[in-house]
Formats: C-alpha cells, structure tokens, sequence
C-alpha cells in the first residue's frame, strides 16, 4: 500500500497519479554484492596473540640481520687517510689556496699507509670530499646527457650553462659544470718496491658506458678557456672509456661523499706499508674541502656500515620489548576480547542505572 | 463530475452554501482606503488580454521561463573555472604551474600542469553533470502545456514558458497553475474554485478562491475575444498571504484582494476549469520570489580540512623561508669559495653578489618544491570518493521504495560525510512523517467507547514491551518461556526497521476506515442500549460537513471530495455505518440509511437551514438543518475544549467518560473531535436567523467578528453525543525510524504549517510527545491589529513565557521529565527576531522535542537558520513539498521525499529519498560509513603528504638549500597521481568499521560522528605528528646508512639517484603499509589496490628503468642493475617500513587493549562469533545500545515502565508483608 500514492482524496486523480506511478519505468537497482557493499571480506582484529606475535616475530626477524649485518661489517677493512692539509708543503700552509692555484709548484706528495689487517682483494680504492655540493641545483643540472650519448649531438648543449661553448662558440664535449669540475688527483701505490696496479675498468655502472656515454663522443674543446676547473680528458678516448669521468658524472646525493677510484686486485696483508705518491691537483681549499683517500674491501653488504646492523638491533630490540610490554599489559588489563561491558554504553554511570532499574523490573515480575 | 456537456445544467450552486458570497456585494474601490498604487513597490500595470503590450518596455517582464540552473553554456567556463579556482589549494597549484614555466621552477612545468588540469578538469566536468540535469528539470516544467488565449475567443495549448502576462489562460482540473493568476471565472456559477497549496504551504486542506463578481460573465471561450481591462498592482514579492491591486473594467475600479490571486505552483481540484490573466510570470511569481538562491553547500569536515589546508600552508611557508634565508645565507657567504659553481658567472638566481634578490627568487622555487605538502590530488580523490559513496547511496537496494519505483539519490555528492554527522533533524509533516490519509479508528458514543482495532502508536507499544520483557528477563525467563519464541520473532522484525509489522497485520480494507467492533457494525447498534445516541452519531457525521460526493462508476458506491481528509474519513465510516450520504442539492443533503444488510436503504433528506463554518479559531463547524419530521436540529462538531464548554446542564451526562476516552485516543495519537447536538425551536431559530442573515448581509471591516458572535449565539447549550477517533495515517515505518534516530542520539523538530491540534496529534502519534511529557506552549495573545504598541507587548509577554519556561526547566530535578515545546507561526515571527531568538532557542535546546505548526516557508528556513547558526551544530531538513524548499536549503544537509507530488523539494535538496523510514539507513548506516570513511581518508592524506614533503625539505638542506630534490620528477609525479591515491580511494569507499546491520542495530555508534571523534584536533594532530616521524625516519636513516660507503660488493657507492629512489622505495612501503594498519575491512578490492601500489611501483621502476636513457636519465637501469643485486637495499626497505608503522602499531594495539571504542567492541563480538554464540547477550547489548533519549516509543514504554514501577512497587512490598504473615 502506498501511502502518497493514495493521499488524494478525489479519486479520480489518484487513480490517474498511480496509472502514472505503474507506468512509470521502475528504477529498481540491480543487485550485486559489489553495489550492496557485501563483497567478503577479511576483517582481521588485532587481539593479543597477534599483537604480541607480531612485534615478537618483527624482533626474531631483526635480530638476526642486525647481526649478520654487524658481522659483515666488521669484517671490513677500511684505511682512510686524509691528505689535503698534509700534501701542502710546510711553507705554504698559510695560504693553501695559493700553492694548489699555482701551477708551477710540483703538486707531487706521499704518503704511507699502515695495512691494520688482512685485507682480500679486491680492495677498493676511494676519494672523499667533504663540503663538496655536487648536489646543488645550478651543478646538478649543468650536463646534457644527449651530447654524452651521441656525437652527432655535440651542439646540444642546453642547460650546460656557464660551461656551454668556447669564446668562440664551438661547443664543449662534455659540456657544463660537473665535467668542468672533473676530479684530478691520481694515486700510485707501491708496497716496498712492489708496484701496486690499480685497475680503473669496471668501477663505473656498465649500463652507463653502454648507454649513457657514447662509443664515439670525444671531448672537444674541453678546458680550453680562460677558467679552468678541474681535470682534463685526453681527447683521444672515447668518453665511454673515461671511467673516471664516468664515475664524476654520477653525482653525489650528500656533500660529503665517495666515488670510487679504482680497485687494487691484490691482497694486502697485516702490518703492510703502503706508499701512495699521489698528485695534489684538486682544489678544495678555496671551500675548506677536505680530502680522504680510502682503500676497503667490502662485504655482501658494501662497505664498512654499522649503523644498519646496530639499527636492526635497535628495532628487533624495540619489538621484543613492546612484545613484553604487552604481554604485561594484556595481563594487568586482562581485557576479555568482544567483552560487552567494554561498551561506552556500560561504562557511563547511565548505563550502570538502566542495568540497575531493569534488575529491579525484573525482580517484579518474579 | 458529469459529461462535460451535461455539466452546464446541472452545475451545483452548492457552493453559495457555505461561502457568503451570494451576500457579499461586490465593493466598489474606496479611493481613500487604497494604497499608494502607482507609486514605488506598486506600480505593475497588466494589459488583460493584451500580451503584445508587454513584449516592449516599459512594460516588459520577464517571460514564464524559469531556469534553476547555475551556469549557461556562455558563463559555464568562466565560472567554473572560478568556483575551482575558489579553493585555496587549486589557487596555489595553479600559480605553482604558472611559475613552473619559468627558470625558478625546481622541475619539469609538466609535473605540476599535469595534475592540476586533471584535478580540475574532473571537478569541472561533474559541475557541468550536475547542472545538466538540473536544466533537465527545469525544460521539463517549462514545457509543460496549458490552454492560452489566442486571439478572437479561440484557446489552444502553449508551453508555459510561453506564457507572457496579460495572457488569459485556461486551467483545467487538477493542473498546477503556470503563473501567478487572477481568477475571472470558474466552472462554478459563482466563481469560486478550489485550490491546493500544498506545494505552497504544504497544507493539504483546499482553499476556495473567489473571483470578482463582474467577471463572471466571462466563464466561455468566446467571452475573451473583446475582453479589455487593466490591473494596477504590486511589485513582485514573496509574500504568499497578501496582495494589492485593482482591476479597471469597463470603466469601474474594483479592488483586487489574495482571494483571487492563484499562485504558480499550486493545484486547481474539485473544479473543471477556470480561466484567469497571467499578473505575474517566471522568476516574478510569488513562490519562485520565495525560492532563495539554492547555497552551495560545504561539509563541516571539508572546512575543517581547509583549515588543515591553512595549516599546511603556514608550514610550507614557514619551511620556504628557512629555506630561502637558509639559501641566501648560504649563497652570500659560501657560495664564493664554491669555484665549481663559477660563482662569478651566475644569473641572478645564484648570484652571491645579489643574494637578497637571489633569495627571493629562492622563495618562490621552495614555495613549489615543497607543494607536496599540500595534497593536490586530496580534493580530487575525495570528489571521486564521494562520487562513488554517492553511488552506493544511490544502489542501496534498502532505500529502494517498490511501490513508487524511486530509489535513494544522492544529488549532491559533497555533503555525504555529513550525514554522519547531524545532530537535529528538521522535519516537515504531510508527506513526510504522515501520507494525509486519516482513517476512522475509533469512538466513543454515549459515554461508551467502540473499536477495538489498535493505532499503530498501541501496537509498537505494546510490541516493544513485550520485547523488553523477554530482554530483561533473559537470565530467568521461565515466566516468560511460553510467549518467548513469538516475541522473539517480532522483535527481529522490527528491529530491521523495514518490515512494519503493524502494515501486515491489519491492511485496511476501505480506505480510510479501520475501524473493528461488531457492537456496531452491520446494523448491530440497534441492540446497544443507547442506540438512539448513537443514530444520532452517525447522522450527524453524515449530515454535518462540507464534502460532496461523487459517484464511482465502477463499484456504484460514492467517493468524496472533502476540504480536509479527516472529513472524508467521517463520510466514510458514516456510509460503513450504514448512513451513505448519497447527494448533495443547494439546500439539502440526502442520507441512504440502511439498518441491516438485509434491509433496503431509506432515503432521508436533510434541509440545510444554514451552516457555520470551521475556521482555527472557532475550531468547530456546525449545520442547522431540518429533519423530515420537521425538527430542527443543530449539529455540531469541533475540538473537544470548545464543545465542553458549550454544553447545557443536562447535555454533560456523559462527559466524564467521554473526557476519558478523549484522553485515551490523544495518547494513543488519535486525532479527536468531539459531536454534539442541539434541538432549536421553530421561533427561537427565526429570531437567531433574521440576525443572522442581517449580519450576513452588512459590509465592514468587522463582518467576520459580528458572523462569529452570532453563531456563538446559537451554538451553545448542547448535548454532547460522542467523540471520534481518527488516525492520521503516518507513512510506513515512522515510527521505528524516529524511535531509532531518537537513539541514535538525534534531536528531532517538526515544523508544520498545519494546524496546533493536528501538529500535536502527529506528535503524539511519532511518539514526539506523550503523556507525561510537560508542553510548553508559547502562544500570542489574539490582536488583529499588529500596531506597534500591541506587538510591543506580544513581544513581552512572550520573552516572560520563555524565561519563565526556562525557569522551570532549570528547576526541574526529576532527570526523566521530559518537556516539550509548541509554537506557532504568529509567535514563532517575533520569537525569530534578533531581540529574542537566542532566548527561545536556547529554551529549545532544553525541550525534548520541539513542535512548531502554521509556520511560513520563510519561518521554516529561519527556525533552520536558527538552529543551524545558535547551535553550530549539524542540521538536516526534510520535506517533500515546495514550502520545504527554504529550509531544505537552509540546512546543511537538505533531504526531499521524492513522493508524486512536485519536485520542487527534490529538485532543491541534497539527498532524496521516497518514504521518511529510509532516513535512518541514510544516516545511520551510510552517514556512519561515510564519515569514518571522509576523516580516515583525510587524516592519511595529510599524513602521507608530510611524510613526503618534509623528506623534499630534509634534502634540500643538505644541497645548500638550492632546491634540488632527490627524487626525479616523475616519482614525484607519479606519488600523488598513482603510487599513494588507488589504496586511500579504496580506504574511502570500501572501508567498513561494522557491517551495516549492525549500524543499525547499534545506533548509539553513530553518535562517533556528531562527536566528531575521528575528525578532531587531537587525531588530525595525531596523523601529522606521524607523518613528521615518518619523513625523520625514513630520511635519516637512508641518509646516513648510504653516506659515504658502498653499497654493494661490488664497491660502488650510491649517486643521488640510488639513494632517492631507495627513500622513495621506503616512502611507497610505509605509506601503503601505514594504510593497510589502518583498514578494518579487506575485500579483495584493497588487497589489489594496496599491494598492488607497491607492485606498480617496482614495475613501474623496472619499465623507467629499461626506457631510453634520454627519459630515464640516471635512473636508467637503476633497478635491475644497481639496487636490485643490492642486498642493502632491501634490508633499508625493511628497516624503514618497520621503523614507521611500530609506532602506530603499538599506539592501536595499546588503545584497543586499554580504551576501545564500541566499534572496537562489536568487531571482536562479532569477530569471535560471539553474537552466535551467546544470542542473549547480543540482544541485551542491542537494546542498550542507544543514546539516553526522551522521545521515541521506546523512551515512551519506559516512562510507561517507571509509571507502573511506582504502582508495583507498593504492591510487591504488601506482597512480601503478606508473605511473611
């Protein structure tokens, strides 16, 4: 019976509205369990053996790693040694910036690197700088991948700026600000009169050299200006070849970083001397940078790294205890699960009163 | 109605009857008493039949066109764009794109354009849907037909928006007015017609409009073809009660008044046709005057949001300046030694010499960098999110009425979340809460009651209590055992809250009849000891009313067309009686009596000598009539206080009982009159009548008040026959709708423009009043002339009632007393003004519910106003006719009924509905859900925003604060667009805190969204707090774990592209698994989207990776070469993911284990499958679980409860004295 339907009085109309209530198309939904928001569903409910098997399995699992993490970690070997203060002759440490800007003076130096223990090949050898912003804005973008790539592109040369052309507009292979700044000092090693060779091939991504740095792209027109920054390439190797330049190119997210100069595939043993005669040519000390050299091997997790193991620790840690914690709470609370007197309805003192008058309506009719 | 040519000869003049028209000289226009016509705010002049005259000026008005639309296809663009624009967040993203495109921009101007015009471009196209129906709407009404006047006495149809004024149109019966008329003839002799205004005012009573007795010869087509006049009258306006003009015709003035204005909208019945001139058309006619600009809507959770917004703003801002001072410090003293920069050779963006300008220019590159902050696809994935909520309102198979084929709308997709949060529910009456249909239940004769049939207000009753009996008594229910099952059942069904039991049981054969006792039925009355009483009954219901009847052809019976349902009701319970009144002439009624079924009817004739008639304030109607025997008799009926007082000594011996039963049937939400005769002499009722006729005939300003007094002189001394009962029908499911809203902690008002008497009947009958209850009735003391002074004191005297009433309520110390508050229109207008409104609504506030009857559209918006602004809380209108619309869109939220009257209520609202029962599924299960849904979704937008912004923020001041983000562009892009926006869209339509069962069956759960738990300062804060945590986490211990050394066997160490999309790994991996923590309701929809987002993303990273170098940059192969063979990277992602979400972990379980919400609760009841298990108790918590309420039936059987517990009480106690003697 509808009642709107039938709400007028005269009848002839009303009969008229429900002719046009029947006739009128129903609208009916259609049904599907997805419209009727009845899809099944899983509604999983953190009851205390979750809660608890959770954190507990959380903290079995980080244990563990953080352990074989610390582990891989100690067995890292790792000599860093500074150098840029060092490498300036006695005389000119007052005015640093000076001596590196003076090309006359011989930037040659040594250095002697003690082996504090076995060390496996193969031993990677580092730079560092620090306070380095390879990852400012104005030097992240001064490159133009597709000049590295093709050389049929060496006039593409957008986004190089300051670094886009010569004075005379010739464009420069490779262009822009993190080429310009290439990184010059070299290493040599010897142990006692053993020449140490250090292998430059395969430190940079091999996806790179494939792809990213063209076969037949040579550097043009590279430092040739009035300013010059950092290292030159020798304009007979392809930039593919140029590892180094390649490994510059991939800038560092931090301004401290490392970028790997090569790899020494020898084993060093224990109490071993080393001396580095390395060339001084790069100019951090107009900005206070320093300079490290670092030779490590590595683990199955890269380098030395203890905060990750110490991390996992701290965790797996954080979760026995939780585990614990809760333990104790479930205990002390010992909440029942899907107990009604949880309710807010049971809980406020109106509820306590209903509970009470129906016991007392109840004891009534008994 | 006969045959159209038929009807000529034997139209009826009965309506000379009651209208004192055949008297009423037609009054020449006193140039004195008229108003300033002409002058400003009257100065119309219409041409009658002259419509040429107005196409140009000055005489131009506006055509009959109506558009309700908010664009047209010019100003759609512009003012889209605008409104889209409007939000502080589109603004922001749009100048962000604007700058994108120059140097300053930290990325690509494709990354910020992209989303944005999505974002917009989507917003844009469901403005235009939406506006493309309402235009829809609009066309339809505008091309409807009606009858014009086309020149030489010819009609023919046209489209109402044809329609110019001065057009004399033709309606015929039962169509809606096209434009505001005035009446010049009917198919009636005298010129009346009748009319229903219920899209008006809702009432659902006809009106009688009467035309000027000089145009009545104007009453055929060929009359209008050298029909000339002139009507000079008011302005366009919205008052729907007055009217001031005057009508030159032939040379004489005659003075217009409201009674023969026909206003746009409303409906011509019981009268063939009129013919009338178009005075006001389109947007000038009164009820489109009333129509306010339909307010675009905004949910109190999308202000608040913007507030977040605002917050996020002052963040971004605050972190954009460190930013830029950090940058021009940095570039002023630093950036000189920074020879690889060429600091000598930079633009002004890096100049070291100009780091004050460099700086600012720096301000404007983070004020876009850190963009991500603010959430850009936030607006636009809860527009989807609502959309499709929207849908699902839409498909609730639940709210689909069967009988009128309407299913549930959501026509107004933003306001969804709101519905789970309303505190006062505004409601309409007729068509709302009741369908107008009155049936004869009940009554009492003689000081006897008849009837056994139950209202439906007695059967929920006792329903309820026998259900709260088998509750309570659960542990020891042997006393109970027998009646246990059946109880048991009903109780399930109705506590669906669909199924009405009480529509099953007892379907009414005869409309509007009910009515059950075989005392009386098929002639059996004649053995009852009072059976002349009670012939008299009958005859007076069948003789004493206003109605005619109408032959039905195909049952031979009679129908009736009666002024008001409740009449019709009599006539019908008359004819089931066996006193069918059959026909109706000028000056009598013929009764069919029939004593028993065997019998042949006798036809009686009555003389109607004369008839009073009802108005609200005599509240009663009486008819002098002559018997065959000669007798005259004078029958009466009206309200029972009215009659009581009228009585003579002798006509009172039944009033004790019959006050009884009267008392009885109001509290069981009848609707009561009270019968009475009066026998007159031959000369005493010739003296009344020459007055009378005398009285009839004088003309003045007092005519009405002298009628009156004159029929006072005679409608007194009566004998009180009896008293009926008649149940105005409520719609299906009412009550258990407004008994479970009242649990849900609802606030329910009614605003009616129908009378007090039916109002408070109605709420007796919703069980928003009862017995018991204390009515506050503010009323105005009765003054015609509203002078200044006289309102002055109206005013007074109101402000004491109310701060008396408050008074008293604040006195009160019994915390179960109940009040409840009734107003009318005429109060409620000074009660509304700016003096006194905060008094009466704060008294209001304290009455359990609240009844406000004769109230204007206008005041229904302004109480709605009202409520809205004084108690800043949420507010929901509901109604079903044109009167609702103000309040409709007043309220926050506006619901219509989509019943078969017009759509004006549907048209305006936000949601419709077909019947008011599916309220409570509307808000309680979908509102519920919708909120959750819209404040979890909000809060972890904001969380996953922070969390990735600040990680932006955190880099940016190791580059030196140049502006370098870590992350390439398109992960940036992508995060927004598709890594993160799939899960939280899945969060907003999917999740489910309970099932929808059981949001009903626990209503006080809704209450979480008028609290507003999920959506306050402390867990939006919460949510930041947790995404500043996130960002430090998953920055820091990236960073440091990747600074320096390599990080993998093979020596490498990490560029800034290995290290960005590790964190942005990480950031996928907390933030998806941030949300799954946060789910309650897995279907496999979130196990695709939430896993899935991370899958997309290794694929995602896989397929950038294998792309061309000259896309993919330095992420070339990043995956599959670099981190892929990378143990690190995969224990960092582990590490990380962990670090974020243990402490939101620890935080939910620690809440459920020591301070769970209900929904906590009945998750693990139902969880562990409890409520199967243990019946009983679920059934307890069930009725528990609701709001402490005073209104509802519920809160009725208890105060019935306490009522017996005192009795009992003393009972038990002389029990166990007896026991122990």
């Amino acid at each position: 019976m509808n009642c709107i339907v039938d709400s007028d009085i005269g009848s002839s109309s009303s009969s008229g509205d429900a002719a046009v209530a029947l006739t009128r198309k129903p609208r009916r939904p259609k049904y599907s369990k997805f419209t009727q928001q009845e899809l099944p569903a899983c509604k999983p409910i953190l009851n205390p053996q979750w809660v608890i098997s959770v954190f507990t399995l959380i903290g079995i699992v980080f244990v563990p790693i953080g352990v074989a993490s610390l582990l891989a970690s100690n067995g890292v070997v790792e000599i860093v040694d500074q150098y840029e203060t060092a490498c300036v002759p006695r005389n000119m440490t007052n005015d640093k910036v000076a001596y590196i800007q003076n090309a006359d003076i011989d930037k040659t130096c040594t250095r002697l690197i003690k082996v504090p223990r076995d060390m496996h090949q193969p031993i990677y050898v580092y730079y560092q700088l620090d306070n380095f912003y390879q990852n400012h804005r104005r030097y992240v973008k001064s490159r133009n991948d597709a000049q590295l790539r093709n050389s049929k592109e060496a006039n593409e040369t957008r986004y190089c700026d300051p670094e886009r052309t010569t004075e005379d507009g010739s464009p420069i292979v490779p262009c822009g600000l993190i080429a310009w700044s290439f990184f010059n000092d070299t290493y040599r090693f010897t142990r006692g009169d053993q020449k140490l060779t250090v292998n430059k091939k395969g430190i940079s991504w091999k996806s790179d050299r494939d792809h990213k740095f063209g076969k037949n792209v040579y550097p043009k027109n590279f430092q040739n200006g009035t300013l010059i920054g950092g290292g030159k390439l020798n304009a007979d190797i392809p930039l593919n070849e140029q590892e180094d330049l390649i490994v510059w190119m991939r800038i560092a997210a931090l301004p401290i970083f490392r970028k790997l100069y090569g790899k020494i595939e020898l084993d060093l043993k224990e109490n071993d001397t080393i001396l580095v005669t390395l060339k001084n040519n790069y100019n951090t000390y107009i900005f206070n940078g320093k300079k490290k050299l670092v030779l490590s091997t590595t683990s199955w997790l890269g380098g030395k790294n203890d905060f990750l193991g110490l991390a996992y620790l701290t965790v797996g840690g954080l979760c026995f205890f939780l585990a614990v914690a809760f333990t104790l709470v479930y205990m002390i609370k010992s909440r029942k699960l899907g107990d009604p007197s949880d309710l807010s309805w049971n809980r406020d003192s109106s509820g306590a009163d209903y509970e009470l008058f129906r016991d007392f309506t109840s004891s009534i009719d008994s | 109605m006969g045959p159209r040519g038929k009807r000529r000869r034997d139209r009826l003049r009965w309506s000379k009857l009651y209208t004192f028209s055949c008297f009423s000289p037609s009054v020449l226009l006193d140039p004195e008493a008229s108003h300033s016509l002409g002058g400003p705010g009257f100065s119309r002049i219409v041409y009658c039949n002259q419509p040429r005259l107005h196409r140009k000026k000055p005489l131009k008005y506006p055509t009959n066109y109506i558009s309700t639309t908010k664009y047209n296809i010019i100003s759609f663009l512009p003012k889209a764009i605008f409104e889209q624009f409007r939000r502080v967040a589109n603004l922001y993203f749009l100048l962000a794109a604007i700058l994108s495109l120059t140097p300053v921009a930290p990325f690509n101007p494709l990354s910020m354009i992209a989303p944005l015009a999505f974002v917009v471009g989507l917003s844009m196209v469901k403005e235009a849907l939406e506006d493309w129906r309402r235009f829809m709407q609009d066309m339809k009404v505008n091309s409807r037909k009606v009858g014009i006047h086309k020149g030489e006495g010819v009609f023919g149809y046209k489209h109402w928006q044809k329609i110019r004024v001065g057009d004399v149109v033709k309606v015929e019966k039962d169509q809606f007015f096209p434009a505001d008329l005035l009446l010049l003839s009917s198919s009636y002799e005298d010129g009346i017609c009748y009319v229903e205004t219920m899209n008006l005012d809702g009432e659902t009573n006809l009106k009688v409009k009467r035309s000027l007795e000089v145009t009545l010869p104007l009453d055929e087509d060929e009359a209008f073809k050298d029909f000339r006049a002139t009507i000079r009258c008011e302005d366009p306006n919205p008052t729907l009660y007055t009217f001031v003009g005057n009508f030159e015709y032939e040379q004489q003035v005659y003075a217009l008044d409201p009674n023969q204005i026909l206003l746009r909208d409303s409906k011509l019945r019981n009268t063939s046709y009129v013919y009338g001139i178009v005075i006001f058309t389109g947007h000038d006619s009164k009820v489109m005057q009333n129509a306010t600009e339909s307010p675009s809507k905004r949910s109190r959770i999308e202000k608040k949001m913007d507030k977040i917004i605002y917050i996020l703003f002052t963040v971004l801002l605050l972190i954009s300046f460190i930013s830029s001072i950090g940058f021009a410090v940095k570039t002023k003293f630093e950036m000189p030694d920074w020879w690889y920069l060429q600091p000598k050779n930079t633009t002004y963006l890096y100049d070291p010499s100009r780091s004050g300008i460099s700086g600012i220019f720096h301000l404007v590159t983070a004020l876009i960098l850190y963009g991500y902050l603010i959430p850009i696809s936030l607006y636009v994935s809860i527009e989807l999110v609502k959309v499709l909520q929207a849908m699902f309102i839409n498909h609730d198979l639940h709210m689909y009425d069967e009988d009128t084929g309407n299913p549930a709308q959501a026509r107004t997709s933003n306001l969804n979340e709101e519905l789970g949060q309303v505190h006062t529910i505004l409601s309409d009456k007729t068509g709302t809460l009741t369908c107008n249909q009155m049936d004869f239940l009940k009554c009492s004769i003689a000081g006897v009651s008849y009837g056994v049939g139950s209202s439906e207000v007695e059967i929920a009753a006792a329903k309820q209590m026998a259900a709260e009996a088998t509750g309570k008594n659960s542990d020891t229910h042997d006393l109970w055992e027998s009646n246990g099952g059946d109880v048991r059942s009903s109780e399930i069904e109705l506590g669906d809250g669909i199924t009405c039991t009480v529509e099953k049981a007892q379907m009414p054969t005869i409309k509007g009849f009910n009515f059950e006792d075989d005392r009386l039925m098929q002639g059996n009355w004649r053995k009852e000891p009072s059976a002349a009483t009670i012939q008299l009954f009958f005859r007076i219901l069948a003789v004493c009313h206003t109605a005619i009847p109408e032959l039905n052809e195909e049952t031979g019976g009679f129908n009736y067309e009666a002024e008001s349902p409740d009449e019709g009701s009599f006539l019908v319970a008359a004819r089931e009686f066996g006193f069918e009144f059959c026909k109706r002439t000028q000056s009598s009624v013929f009764i069919r009596e029939r004593y028993s079924s065997s019998e042949k009817p006798l036809e009686r004739e009555f003389k109607i000598l004369n008839l009073l008639e009802f108005n609200s304030q005599r509240k009663r109607m009486s008819v002098i009539v002559r018997d065959e025997s000669g007798h005259i008799l004078l029958l009466c009926k009206g309200a029972d206080s009215i009659i009581f007082d009228r009585l003579s000594k002798n006509g009172r011996r039944h009033e004790a009982e019959t006050t009884k039963h009267l008392n009885e049937y109001g509290e069981a939400g009848l609707r009561t009159l009270t019968l009475a005769y009066r026998v007159l002499e031959e000369s005493e009722y010739s003296t009344w009548n020459t007055e009378f006729l005398k009285v009839k005939t004088t003309i003045g300003p007092d005519r009405e008040s002298q009628l009156e007094r004159v029929s006072d002189l005679i409608e007194r001394d009566m004998i009180l026959v009896g008293a009926t009962a008649v149940e105005d029908k409520l719609q299906k499911g009412v009550q258990q709708c407004i008994d479970k809203l009242a649990q849900a902690g609802l606030k329910i008002w009614v605003l009616t423009g129908d009378k007090m008497e039916t109002a408070i009947n109605i709420g007796y009958a919703c069980s928003l009043l009862r017995q018991g209850m204390k009515q506050i009735c503010l009323s105005t003391l009765k003054s015609d002339l509203m002078a200044e002074e006289a309102k002055r004191a109206a005013k007074e005297n109101l402000l004491l009632q109310i701060t008396n009433n408050s008074q008293m309520i604040k006195l009160e110390k019994d915390p179960h007393a109940a009040f409840a508050l009734i107003i009318d229109g005429k109060t409620l207008a000074n009660a509304l003004e700016e003096d006194m409104k905060n008094q009466f609504l704060s008294l209001a506030v304290d009455c359990a519910s609240v009844i406000c009857c004769r109230v204007s559209p206008k005041q229904k918006a302004l109480v709605t106003r009202l409520v809205k602004e004084g108690t800043g809380k949420t507010t929901l209108a509901i109604g079903d006719g044109a009167n609702d619309v103000g309040m409709i869109q007043e309220a926050d939220i506006g619901v219509g009924i989509s019943g078969v009257e017009g759509m004006q209520a549907v048209m305006a609202s936000d949601f419709s509905i077909s019947q008011f029962r599916f309220l409570e599924r509307l808000l309680v299960v979908h509102g519920h859900w919708c909120y959750k849904r819209i404040a979890q979704m909000i809060c972890y937008f904001f969380y996953k925003n922070i969390a990735f912004g600040l990680t932006i923020f955190y880099f940016e001041a190791f580059t030196g604060f140049s502006g370098q983000s870590v992350y390439d562009d398109w992960y940036m892009l992508l995060f927004n667009v598709v890594l993160t926006s799939l899960p939280v869209i899945s969060l907003g339509v999917f999740e489910q805190d309970v099932s929808s069962e059981v949001c009903l069956q626990f209503p006080a759960l809704y209450q979480q969204g008028p609290k507003n738990l999920f959506f306050d300062w402390y867990r939006i804060l919460g949510w930041m707090g947790n995404g500043l945590y996130s960002s430090l986490i998953i920055f820091f211990l990236n960073v440091i774990i990747f600074c320096n050394q390599s990080f993998r066997g093979g020596g490498q160490t990490a560029d800034m592209a290995a290290v960005g999309t590790t964190m942005f790994t990480c950031i996928i991996w907390a933030v998806n698994m941030q949300i799954a923590l946060t789910m309650s309701h897995f279907t496999w929809i979130q196990h695709v989207f939430v896993w899935g987002s991370i899958i997309t993303w290794y694929l995602f990273l896989v397929a950038y990776g294998m792309s061309s170098p000259s896309i993919s940059g330095n992420n070339y192969q990043i995956l599959l070469e670099a981190l892929g063979p990378a143990p690190l990277y995969w224990a960092v992602t582990l590490l990380v993911t962990a670090a974020c979400n243990i402490p939101y972990l620890a935080h939910i379980s620690f809440q459920r284990a020591c301070n769970p919400l209900d929904h906590h609760v009945i998750q693990e009841i139902k969880y562990y499958k409890k409520d199967v298990e243990d019946c009983i108790m679920w059934k307890r918590e069930r009725s528990k679980a609701r709001q402490e309420t005073k209104i509802g039936f519920t809160a009725r059987v208890d105060s019935k409860i306490r009522q017996l517990r005192g009795k009992l009480q003393r009972k038990v106690l002389s029990l166990s004295i007896q026991t122990v003697t």
